[in-house]
């Protein structure tokens, strides 16, 4: 247990010795105590699914609960993978994913630029427009998306799940407000040595936008990796299904295989977690980055 | 998601630093064509996926229009007087509204009371982020899986701890009168993590020295953070208020799949948007369902709007 002198974040170092602050304080103590209990707490359901999926099946049912397996067994892991379906639901929500992310990053970049630093023709009418974009919630589109997707012929296509993800008005909105305070004199010097705009976007102004472009990045990955509504309406095939679809579509179809579903779940958040635990500081970052504006 | 221009990117002040000043005024922009080609790929599909539907959705909602044959023809304002007749409308409005009105306040107060664990244990605050953050990360279905496991009558985990304790068991999933509030709770578990890091980056964004000034006029821990840290959160606050009520109103994926699908008992945990997909793709009548999506899309931006007015307000007095 870590002691509780250290009630003193790290950053706040340099000034720690102005703090007239005791070393222990019944009070830091009972902050730290209190936070690791709601912590635990917090991780109570992540556990339980975790040592459920080790139970055999038998075990999984028993009263009073018991909560390490007697017999720990990976069995339940091998008979989900066993099935394949799950594996083909990751391949789909890789592929979704990472084209939602990169489309993303391509239009809204391009279109944030053209709003930061050039002057067009009906340039603040169609800005207002995307702000108001901002306002519709995807949800409400639904029903005639499907209607035009029918029409379009890109029902139960890989195109018809990633496309409408893209479009993310808030997006554009996010890289402009960060593309506005880039000093005009780098463009400036970029522009005398007879740089056009694509070479400034390229050359002057995606490398300075290191931050924020990891932000949209991520943030979008993990809106469109979790997204359930669209793509449970835009993929009925189950050769489509992603992982947040595939697993829903396992509630049912598993029974009451409670090992094996909790397997399935496992390894269904493995995935974001994993990339969470490597990458921390840097998600951390992109959700407040992006969700803060 | 609400854009609210308060908030500067802490990158974008980085970025303006290195530069002299004064480089703002030298050279005006001159109108060109050029940057209506980078804005094109964009537009486009703005037009495609999100204009088109919008104002398809509307002239099918005058429309007779069903997924179950082609052709359809227009019926007036059928659709949208029949909405206004129709009790399932006004129910799953409700179970909406409901869901909003229990799971926003501890979705606000449980993610505002982790951020100051979190800010004030300097050790373990990795354990903490990825405990409090880690089930926002989870897809919905994964989510859904385990607490339909929790809830298991019988030998479910919350009825095993309620026993345990001398409680009765709950039907949590299949009693209309708790099963809107299961749900609830597993939202909370699911997103008070997001709510949580934007708390915690406002917290880590207030000066030591405000604290410092505090502690030398001895002003006690709870009067710091009454008259300190809470007036500085306002904003943040107002930001969560607005972000939580917009996705709460948008209830749909948990509900769904905690129900499998058939919206609880007497359709207790039907929300609107439930409502919208039962008539739309079961129904099969998307005309009707396209107006009660514009009934829906009313509800978000009134409610939008209101809180807006209400927080900008409160904002300039403060």
């Amino acid at each position: 247990m870590s002691a509780p002198t250290a009630t003193l974040r790290p950053s706040r170092g340099a000034t720690e010795g102005s703090r007239p602050r005791p070393r222990i304080t019944a009070g830091g103590a009972m902050v730290t105590v209190s936070a690791l209990v709601l912590a635990v707490v917090w991780l109570i359901p992540l556990v339980w699914a975790v040592l459920t999926s080790l139970k055999p099946e038998g075990e999984t049912t028993a009263v009073p609960i018991r909560w390490l397996p007697l017999e720990p067994t990976l069995e339940a892991y091998r008979l989900v993978l066993a099935r394949g379906d799950l594996q083909r639901w990751l391949v789909n929500s890789t592929v979704i994913s990472t084209v939602v992310t990169v489309l993303t990053l391509m239009v809204c970049v391009l279109a944030a630029y053209a709003f930061s630093k050039t002057r067009f023709p009906g340039r603040r009418a169609l800005f207002a427009l995307f702000l108001a974009g901002i306002l519709v919630p995807p949800q409400v589109l639904i029903v005639p998306l499907f209607d035009e997707m029918t029409f379009l012929g890109l029902v139960d296509t890989y195109w018809g799940v990633a496309l409408p993800q893209v479009v993310a008005p808030v997006m554009v909105f996010i890289l402009k407000r960060f593309f506005d305070a880039i000093p005009r004199d780098y463009e400036e010097a970029a522009r005398l040595d007879g740089a056009g705009h694509p070479r400034i976007l390229w050359s002057v102004v995606l490398p300075m936008s290191g931050p924020i472009l990891a932000a949209v990045a991520i943030f979008t990955f993990v809106q469109s990796w979790n997204n359930f509504l669209w793509p449970f309406i835009a993929a009925t095939d189950p050769a489509l299904m992603t992982v947040p679809v595939g697993l829903g579509s396992v509630q049912g179809a598993y029974g009451i295989q409670y090992a094996q579903n909790m397997a399935a779940a496992v390894l269904g958040a493995l995935p974001l977690l994993v990339v969470f635990l490597l990458f921390q500081r840097q998600v951390v970052r992109g959700v407040t980055d992006a969700g803060l504006k | 998601m609400t854009p609210s221009t308060d908030i500067a990117p802490p990158e974008a002040a980085r970025a303006v630093s290195p530069a002299p000043p004064g480089g703002r005024a030298r050279t005006r922009h001159v109108s060109s064509w050029a940057g209506l080609w980078f804005v094109l790929p964009f537009t486009v599909l703005f037009a495609v996926f999100l204009v088109w539907p919008m104002l398809a959705g509307l002239w099918t909602s005058f429309t007779d229009r069903s997924l179950g044959r082609a052709g359809s023809s227009f019926v007036g304002l059928a659709n949208w007087s029949e909405m206004l007749g129709d009790p399932a409308v006004w129910q799953s409005l409700w179970v909406t509204l409901l869901f909003t009105l229990i799971s926003t306040p501890p979705l606000v107060l449980i993610a505002l009371g982790m951020a100051l664990l979190t800010h004030r244990v300097s050790r373990l605050g990795w354990f903490l982020r990825f405990s409090f953050f880690a089930p926002f990360l989870l897809p919905v279905a994964v989510v859904t899986l385990i607490w339909t496991w929790l809830y298991q009558p019988g030998f479910g985990m919350v009825n095993g701890a309620l026993q345990a304790v001398g409680l009765p068991e709950v039907n949590w999933l299949t009693d209309k009168d708790t099963v809107l509030v299961a749900i609830a709770i597993t939202t909370v578990w699911w997103t008070v993590g997001f709510n949580f890091l934007l708390y915690l980056a406002a917290l880590q964004g207030i000066p030591a020295y405000v604290y410092e000034a505090a502690a030398l006029d001895g002003v006690n821990p709870w009067q710091r953070f009454r008259h300190i840290t809470l007036p500085l959160l306002h904003r943040t606050t107002a930001l969560i208020v607005t972000l939580q009520l917009v996705a709460s109103l948008k209830l749909f994926d948990q509900a769904y799949l905690m129900t499998a699908g058939a919206g609880g008992p007497d359709y207790a945990a039907r929300p609107i948007i439930g409502y919208i997909f039962d008539s739309g793709f079961t129904g099969l009548r998307i005309g009707y369902a396209s107006a009660i999506s514009y009934l829906l899309f009313a509800v978000i931006v009134v409610v939008s709007l209101v809180q807006f007015r209400l927080f900008s307000g409160k904002g300039k007095s403060a």
